[in-house]
């Protein structure tokens, strides 16, 4: 199962990124993970949060660009190598990865979590099932 | 076959039209003189007599009028025949100040149907077309003025007006329309609708379009043409003047015919106020000779272009006037370059931006800087860098066609460039010269 990840066009301007921590913290918003990507004249942060639906509605009522894009999320195992062994399935399947980000959940201390957005998410889903990889689900994602 | 709709006027000799219009504008000049106080006060003023004008060799002597003019006698300051001799009034949008209230007499709304006619004939037009008429109506010139020419054909006139897209398309298609009048934009946005309805150009019935009411592109022109597979012709008009039809282009699509038998075109320097000569780039001056209620002399439209008395293959004699490249009000000099913040909305128009934008100049290093900030559409935003910069790039490379020298482009949030009510800022100038 992919989960949703939101995306946020941010000028490269100070303050941009605070206007939109404020619309997330007011509309009572919980982050899990934050990743920004930037270029000289603008960003673009994403983040996967507690309710999508809600944050996409604040943020978009705050005049935000704002869009939904399906991602995967896997737990690696918190030991040396845990994030190669990932990849080595990813290798294996040929799935290409356009970005990924890492975050840590407060509940289990034995996984970090990573997040990918790959080329072709429906066949990468069934590629690494077969592999025996299971992705996140949305509801896993909120109690993490 | 060439078609004319009046051909002993459009095709007369040279010499006769000078003729003409030598005779029109000494009566023009009187009867203004005798019947409007404030255009005869500027003459005083200038030192200038009906006796002095004897013909259009004489029109450099007579005062301009301008758009502070028109807002200075708001609004029957100008009117050239009693209020009961009037028999409608237009209306300007009003985006540069006041609006502009036009008067015409039956004889004036005759002759702007006429004007209209000569474009829709021009354009193809016969008794056996289905003129869809897709301007506004009401105040605005575009609607009444083509709805009035396509009846004076006999075309069978749809009067649609603007908006809703899908009923314009369902005319067109049910009732085989064959000529389109509206904004260029409108129709480039009607292609791109029928288009995705999955109708090509064979399809729509449509042969010819009558485009005008706001600068567009030879670029815009070929892509209109294409995606609707019809002849895309330009008009030209102001609400001052009568409305469109003022000027159109022919079958040969290269600069517009002035319907001189009614306009006196000059071009002068905006700065100088000093008459050009033929060919060169200056500010389009327009005088009504015909015209009863709302007699302009002089009037300076502010539209930068340039006129030729070159033979036309079409074999219409009158001058023609090339596309209004911009405003002489908001002309800006850039690296050395002539850019229109018109022509920049044109891009971004025809490449699905919001009209929404700024210009920033500065000069860096002795070097002019080119700035311009764009809205990113809902549309065009995806989680991936690299595709909003393709749209960047694009964008760009549309500017640079179109204005010879390369801008900055910045996207920025939706809403985060000023809207305004009135007049939108849209240049800033921050260079120090």
């Amino acid at each position: 199962m992919s989960i949703k990840q939101i995306s946020v066009f941010l000028e490269n301007q100070p303050g941009k990124l605070f206007e939109m921590t404020k619309v997330l913290a007011e509309g009572q918003v919980d982050m899990r993970a934050l990743s920004l990507a930037e270029t000289t004249d603008f960003g673009i942060a994403r983040l996967i949060v507690d309710n999508t639906d809600k944050a996409a509605a604040v943020l978009r009522d705050s005049g935000f660009i704002a869009t939904e894009t399906d991602v995967l999320a896997f737990a690696v195992p918190n030991t040396p190598g845990g994030l190669h062994r990932l990849l080595e399935e990813f290798n294996y399947t040929a799935v290409n990865i356009e970005y990924m980000y890492a975050f840590l959940g407060s509940a289990d201390k034995n996984n970090a979590y990573m997040i990918f957005r790959v080329s072709q998410p429906g066949y990468a889903e069934a590629a690494l099932k077969k592999r025996g990889l299971e992705p996140l689900t949305q509801e896993m994602i909120k109690n993490i | 076959m060439e078609r004319y709709y009046q051909p002993e006027i459009e095709c007369a000799p040279r010499e006769e039209i000078v003729k003409l219009q030598s005779e029109r504008l000494a009566k023009q000049v009187r009867r203004v003189w005798e019947n409007v106080p404030y255009y005869r006060r500027k003459m005083e003023e200038k030192g200038v007599s009906p006796d002095d004008i004897r013909g259009i060799e004489d029109l450099h002597k007579l005062p301009f009028l301008s758009k502070a003019d028109l807002r200075e006698a708001y609004p029957y300051g100008l009117l050239g025949k009693p209020l009961k001799d009037c028999v409608r009034i237009q209306s300007t949008s009003g985006t540069t100040g006041k609006r502009v209230v036009a008067f015409y007499t039956q004889h004036d709304i005759d002759l702007w149907e006429d004007c209209c006619a000569r474009a829709i004939v021009a354009a193809g037009g016969t008794d056996e077309d289905v003129c869809q008429v897709s301007y506004g109506y009401g105040l605005f010139t575009g609607g009444p003025g083509l709805n009035g020419g396509s009846h004076k054909v006999g075309c069978l006139t749809v009067p649609t007006s603007s908006g809703n897209t899908d009923r314009q398309i369902m005319f067109i298609q049910d009732l085989s329309a064959t000529i389109l009048c509206c904004t260029p934009s409108y129709a480039a946005y009607l292609g791109e609708r029928m288009k995705e309805m999955g109708l090509g150009p064979d399809e729509i019935p449509l042969k010819a379009g009558i485009f005008g009411a706001e600068a567009w592109s030879e670029e815009m022109r070929q892509d209109i043409q294409n995606t609707l597979g019809i002849r895309a012709y330009d008009i030209y008009g102001l609400t001052e003047l009568s409305g469109p039809g003022v000027a159109f282009e022919c079958s040969a699509q290269h600069g517009m015919h002035i319907n001189e038998d009614h306009f006196i075109a000059e071009i002068i320097d905006p700065d100088t106020e000093e008459v050009l000569p033929e060919g060169s780039v200056g500010e389009l001056v327009f005088t009504a000779i015909d015209k009863e209620a709302f007699p302009m002399i002089r009037y300076r439209t502010r539209d930068i272009c340039s006129l030729t008395r070159e033979k036309c293959s079409c074999g219409r004699t009158h001058v023609r006037m090339s596309k209004p490249m911009g405003r002489s009000d908001d002309m800006l000099i850039i690296r050395g370059v002539n850019v229109f913040p018109s022509q920049i909305e044109t891009v971004l128009l025809n490449q699905g931006y919001a009209a929404n934008y700024q210009i920033i100049v500065d000069r860096v290093n002795n070097t002019d800087t080119f700035d311009v900030q764009v809205e990113l559409t809902p549309e065009m935003f995806t989680d991936n860098v690299g595709e909003i910069q393709t749209h960047q790039k694009k964008l760009e490379a549309a500017l640079i066609s179109m204005l010879g020298i390369r801008p900055k482009v910045t996207l920025v949030a939706p809403k985060t460039i000023a809207r305004s009510e009135g007049k939108a800022v849209r240049v800033i100038d921050r260079r120090k010269i």
